[in-house]
């Protein structure tokens, strides 16, 4: 079972690689939406990949109002 | 042309529709690559009724108000139509609201009923203001079944026993309670009349008719005015077919064009930007001797349809491009917020028909659409039949307020008379948006009066409604506006929110002041927050009441600043 450290890197290194971002410019508190340019659309791509990767599914709903990486580890260590 | 003139409600036009085309399939519901549910109009009926039997037995009647908090599912329709079957009026709340937003429109609506699936109603049940909850019947979809549902009902259970009775209305009666806006202080519910929802069904099918075997893809909120009239009264009274995706995910939203040979689908311009890009990229992505053959067929496409489309042709020419969307898209419609013509011409350079539309809950949905048949990128088209629009007080330029006359306009805005008197005056509804009518009778959207924004994603937000959200900000007074209010612009594409701050006397706006407006600014959903602050050093006009006077505050800021003044965040 992952901590929510650890699921919070992953999604981290996922999201650096998908939207080419260097790693080390992203940290758990940050506004994603902001720091990866990104619209609603594409937030929902991301969680997607995330999806995939940690093999459950999320409801489009639960992206409402996440804004930073540590919030949407959270709604994914909770379905982990 | 459809003709709805024998109905006096929308419960009457659906029941005959149920009735005339049975074996028809009305509905489809998909999830991702699923298929939750594929119901016939008798099926539909048949899901409808006992549910309808049900709210009746707990004592709910004709005229009282049932609000639906649910994402695009069948559950949806089958609860709305039960609604309308007692005789009841709807109140559509969006789902992407948050708890206490929920709670405060369930309040004002005076909902005596409330449909909501369970991580809604969960969220509801754990907020702080739970305790001023009214309404006596909750019904809760897809709850667990080893759960407490905290005093609600499960809707799959909610089934009455004998035979529902019909409730008739009238065509002035209240069909439904539409929130265009007002989780802040000031919340403003359009009340709908059956005959707003009849005439407009009417008037949008006139320019785009819905059959028995059409198939409408449904992604923008049921809630929301454009859905609940183009994703569901239009193709039920027409016997056509909606298909309920359940997520706005780009790659599903693409299956479903090709799985479900869509003919009609309505989106916001953010999700038509993004699939621009995604055909693009398929574009860029085709070797060069391909890309070349694509961009000379493209070329022959736009000559040969320059003055009128032609479907079979683009689909000759452009197959890929077609089948990508299926192959039988007829339209795209687009609404909800300002589309930028490039979008809509690339899309037309293909064959593919993007009818860009104009519209406001206040005017139950359409106003302008443009005609399929004569392209027009620059302009949201002609008044619908049957709905009159005037420019008022035009400039020089011919620009001035949208205004609107016919049956479509709402009845008033729910308990608030002083806001209905000033928006509709000797029948015209005052939309707040500045256009001009040309020659040939198309409207064209150049900016807004009031004070608003709409988003890519077709939200409207007020800045009233996220003043809230910045009380307790370390400054004398604040107050958010549009931008484009302060300083007006002929554009209604990227639109702000600024915040103007007025220090205490002497106060500096300290890095602390910045950190906390942005802290405040990211609990905010993306699409509310505020682009950049402004300091104001007077302070700020008010009523006897106390209340910021907008207007002349607008107007001394317009006076002794510009746009440059704005810091951003």
């Amino acid at each position: 079972m992952r901590t929510l450290e650890q699921t919070t890197e992953e999604i981290l290194n996922l999201a650096a690689t998908h939207f080419k971002v260097p790693r080390e410019k992203l940290s758990a508190d940050d506004d994603f939406f902001k720091k990866l340019g990104i619209d609603s659309l594409q937030a929902l791509e991301m969680l997607t990949r995330l999806e995939s990767h940690f093999g459950i599914e999320l409801p489009d709903y639960e992206m409402q109002g996440v804004t930073d990486f540590r919030t949407l580890a959270s709604r994914i260590q909770s379905r982990l | 042309m459809l003709d709805l003139s024998k109905y006096e409600s929308l419960g009457a036009a659906l029941r005959e529709a149920l009735e005339r085309w049975p074996g028809e399939i009305c509905l489809i519901e998909a999830d991702r690559e699923r298929e939750n549910c594929r119901l016939t109009y008798r099926q539909f009926k048949e899901a409808a009724l006992p549910l309808a039997r049900a709210l009746q037995q707990a004592g709910f009647g004709a005229g009282d108000r049932a609000a639906i908090i649910m994402t695009n599912q069948s559950k949806w329709l089958i609860s709305a139509y039960a609604i309308f079957y007692c005789g009841g009026v709807l109140v559509p709340l969006d789902y992407k609201l948050n708890a206490a937003e929920h709670l405060q429109l369930l309040a004002h609506s005076k909902a005596r009923v409330l449909i909501v699936e369970y991580p809604f109603w969960r969220a509801i049940t754990q907020s702080p203001a739970f305790g001023e909850f009214r309404a006596r019947t909750v019904l809760v979809t897809e709850g667990p079944t080893d759960t407490d549902l905290a005093g609600a009902k499960r809707w799959e259970e909610a089934r009455g026993t004998s035979e529902p009775e019909f409730h008739a209305r009238s065509r002035k009666d209240w069909a439904a309670i539409v929130y265009s806006s007002g989780t802040g202080g000031r919340p403003k519910g359009c009340v709908m009349t059956h005959e707003n929802y009849l005439e407009q069904c009417v008037a949008l099918t006139a320019l785009y008719p819905f059959w028995p075997g059409v198939r409408y893809l449904s992604i923008l909120p049921t809630n929301h005015a454009i859905d609940f009239m183009v994703g569901f009264i239009g193709p039920f009274t027409c016997g056509a077919t909606v298909v309920h995706l359940r997520t706005l995910r780009p790659e599903y939203v693409r299956e479903a064009f090709l799985r479900y040979k869509i003919t009609y689908v309505t989106l916001v311009p953010l999700v038509l930007k993004n699939l621009q890009k995604g055909l693009q990229a398929r574009v860029d992505a085709l070797p060069p001797a391909k890309r070349r053959i694509f961009y000379a067929l493209r070329r022959l496409n736009k000559l040969l349809t320059q003055h009128k489309p032609k479907l079979w042709l683009s689909r000759r020419l452009l197959p890929q491009i077609h089948q990508a969307f299926g192959g039988e898209l007829r339209a795209i419609i687009v609404g909800g917020a300002f589309t930028e013509p490039d979008a809509i011409r690339f899309f037309y350079d293909l064959g593919i028909i993007v009818v860009n539309a104009y519209g406001l809950s206040e005017a139950c949905t359409g106003i302008t659409a443009n005609h399929a048949d004569f392209f027009r990128a620059d302009t949201v088209g002609k008044p619908l039949p049957g709905i009159e629009v005037r420019i008022e007080n035009p400039d020089l330029d011919g620009i001035g307020e949208v205004c609107v006359r016919g049956k479509t306009v709402m009845s008033h805005y729910l308990d608030d008379p002083d806001l209905t008197a000033e928006t509709i005056v000797d029948g015209w509804l005052h939309t707040g948006d500045l256009g001009r009518l040309d020659a040939t009778g198309h409207l064209q959207l150049f900016g807004r009066k009031k004070n608003m924004i709409v988003t890519a994603e077709g939200k409207n937000i007020y800045p009233e409604d996220i003043e809230n959200a910045f009380e307790g900000v370390p400054v004398k007074e604040y107050c958010v506006f549009a931008a484009n209010y302060l300083w007006p612009q002929r554009t209604m594409v990227g639109e702000q929110l600024v915040i103007v701050l007025r220090p205490e006397s002497g106060q500096q706006v300290s890095n602390s002041v910045r950190a906390e407006l942005d802290s405040r600014n990211r609990r905010l959903l993306n699409y509310k927050r505020i682009s950049g602050y402004v300091i104001w050093d007077e302070d700020f006009p008010r009523t006897a009441s106390l209340k910021i006077k907008r207007g002349v505050l607008a107007e001394q800021i317009r006076a002794r600043l510009d746009r440059s003044a704005v810091v951003p965040l």
